[in-house]
């Protein structure tokens, strides 16, 4: 356990180290942002849409029993942004895009892929684990406002036929509720998950054993570790932010 | 006044390398020179080391000691920016070939050369990856992915990629391994070719007698995590030593 935690210390700091040195691989980071974002665009777009829909649904019940359903755009729109957003974009992402990475890079290590990148006096590292830690950091905080804008959709089409308010109306009401906390620290909070579901899945992939059961693992662990770290994440970030609105 | 016959230069030199792993030793001690424009074969059981000993040259594993100088330079003792620099000398053939098998043939070739040789244009770098395929036959395969060769091509793309950053040493982890005897001898004669085309030194790890005897200048017999023999092929098999006369006995030579 100890010497798993020195690894994964060193895999991080040999992360800075070379993040902070040229060059980079500038065509490789916006192939990986690409791929981050393909990949996971659709199920975003499904989820988010559902959970805007069902979470509007669900919440009306308790709001109408005080008479409260216009602040239905608010609780929906805060909901989203704060936590319901961030969070699930990372475990999709965490589940197609994390589990990716860690399958990708662990059959490129068994197969010797990642040694002959290194004899061939290209720096693997850079090129592999810096551009797709890069990629899932950028790219997942943008996925996350996204899945809100697609959340607070999936609310107004449920709101549109329950309470016959208008797009505006309804924008307008979850714009005054936001204040620019809640914005900086989803921001906050989505790149540091983006960063976790990158490292977790190279990290996993980079260091898999040898054999085709190690590339399962791998991605298997991928998945796993990075959705723990999320959750873990997220209570940190609340605890965090209410210390800050207090 | 007579002219002197200057005496081949020592590319490689390995003394006294060990190396475990965990209770394990791989290798014992082993002493090996390897010569420029010579082509050396190591010849040894499976599980003896043999592949260890290149990976150790190249950089890629760290002996538990002895010492291993490349063209000068001692391996174990050069930083990242060394070994960088020293690694655009020394190809390395990799035993399943080691294609990146996201990219195109064409982009497998590039990869080493967009990085290693930033100055050259576009057209430079077409001429670089159209020379390397010619020299190992496979122009028409440009566009192919990896996974659309057969083993014999993905073992000469391997090449291909090594050969275009035109090292001095060459390094080849079992070249004929799970190959058919036709591709075998194909591959045999490539080695042979390189060798003339690129003047380059090389190391060929086989386990393979026919490739060691097409190919070899000299062999070196890794037996028990030492060099035990080191010589012409012929010499090497004229041995008494009961632990190679079998090698010989169990492989078919044409």
């Amino acid at each position: 356990m100890l010497l798993e935690l020195y690894r994964v210390h060193q895999f991080v700091m040999k992360f800075f180290k070379e993040f902070l040195f040229p060059p980079y691989e500038g065509k490789e980071i916006i192939r990986q942002c690409y791929q981050v974002g393909y990949r996971s665009l659709l199920l975003i777009s499904l989820t988010g849409f559902i959970t805007g829909i069902v979470f509007t649904k669900q919440s009306r019940p308790s709001l109408a029993e005080f008479g409260a359903t216009s602040w239905l755009p608010s609780l929906v729109g805060i909901a989203l942004l704060r936590t319901l957003a961030p969070l699930l974009t990372a475990l999709i992402s965490a589940g197609k895009v994390g589990s990716s990475i860690g399958a990708e890079l662990g059959s490129m290590k068994v197969t010797e892929q990642i040694d002959a990148m290194e004899v061939s006096a290209t720096n693997p590292f850079k090129f592999l684990v810096i551009s797709r830690v890069i990629a899932t950091t950028v790219t997942i905080p943008i996925l996350t406002f996204y899945t809100a804008l697609v959340g607070l959709i999936g609310g107004f089409v449920n709101v549109m036929f329950n309470e016959n308010t208008s797009f505006i109306a309804y924008i307008q009401s979850f714009l005054d509720s936001i204040t620019f906390l809640d914005i900086t620290a989803s921001t906050i909070k989505s790149i540091v998950f983006g960063f976790t579901i990158g490292m977790v899945g190279c990290y996993q992939g980079y260091n898999s054993s040898r054999g085709t059961e190690g590339v399962g693992k791998a991605a298997n662990s991928a998945v796993v570790i990075g959705m723990f770290l999320v959750f873990v994440e997220e209570i940190v970030a609340t605890q965090i932010t209410f210390f800050f609105k207090t | 006044m007579t002219a002197q016959k200057s005496l081949p230069e020592i590319v490689i030199s390995i003394r006294g390398v060990k190396k475990s792993f965990g209770d394990y030793e791989v290798l014992k001690g082993a002493d090996l020179d390897l010569y420029e424009r010579e082509n050396l074969v190591v010849l040894g059981r499976s599980g003896t080391g043999k592949s260890v000993l290149i990976k150790i040259i190249s950089g890629l594993l760290t002996q538990d000691s002895g010492t291993v100088n490349v063209l000068g330079k001692d391996v174990s003792k050069l930083g990242p920016k060394e070994l960088l620099a020293l690694r655009l000398n020394v190809g390395f053939s990799f035993q399943n070939s080691a294609l990146y098998d996201s990219m195109t043939v064409r982009k497998n070739l590039e990869f080493p050369l967009v990085r290693n040789r930033k100055h050259l244009t576009k057209g430079e770098i077409n001429y670089a990856v159209e020379t390397v395929l010619d020299a190992v036959g496979l122009s028409q395969t440009i566009h192919q992915m990896p996974s659309e060769l057969s083993g014999g091509q993905r073992k000469r793309i391997g090449i291909a990629r090594t050969l275009i950053l035109q090292p001095q040493i060459m390094l080849y982890d079992e070249p004929t391994a799970g190959l058919d005897p036709i591709t075998c001898i194909e591959i045999n004669s490539l080695i042979n070719e390189v060798q003339e085309r690129f003047h380059t030194s090389s190391i060929i790890i086989t386990h393979d007698l026919t490739c060691a005897k097409e190919t070899g200048d000299r062999i070196a017999m890794l037996l028990d995590g030492q060099f035990q023999k080191i010589g012409t092929f012929d010499e090497v098999f004229a041995s008494d030593d009961e632990r190679i006369k079998p090698f010989y006995d169990y492989n078919f030579i044409v």
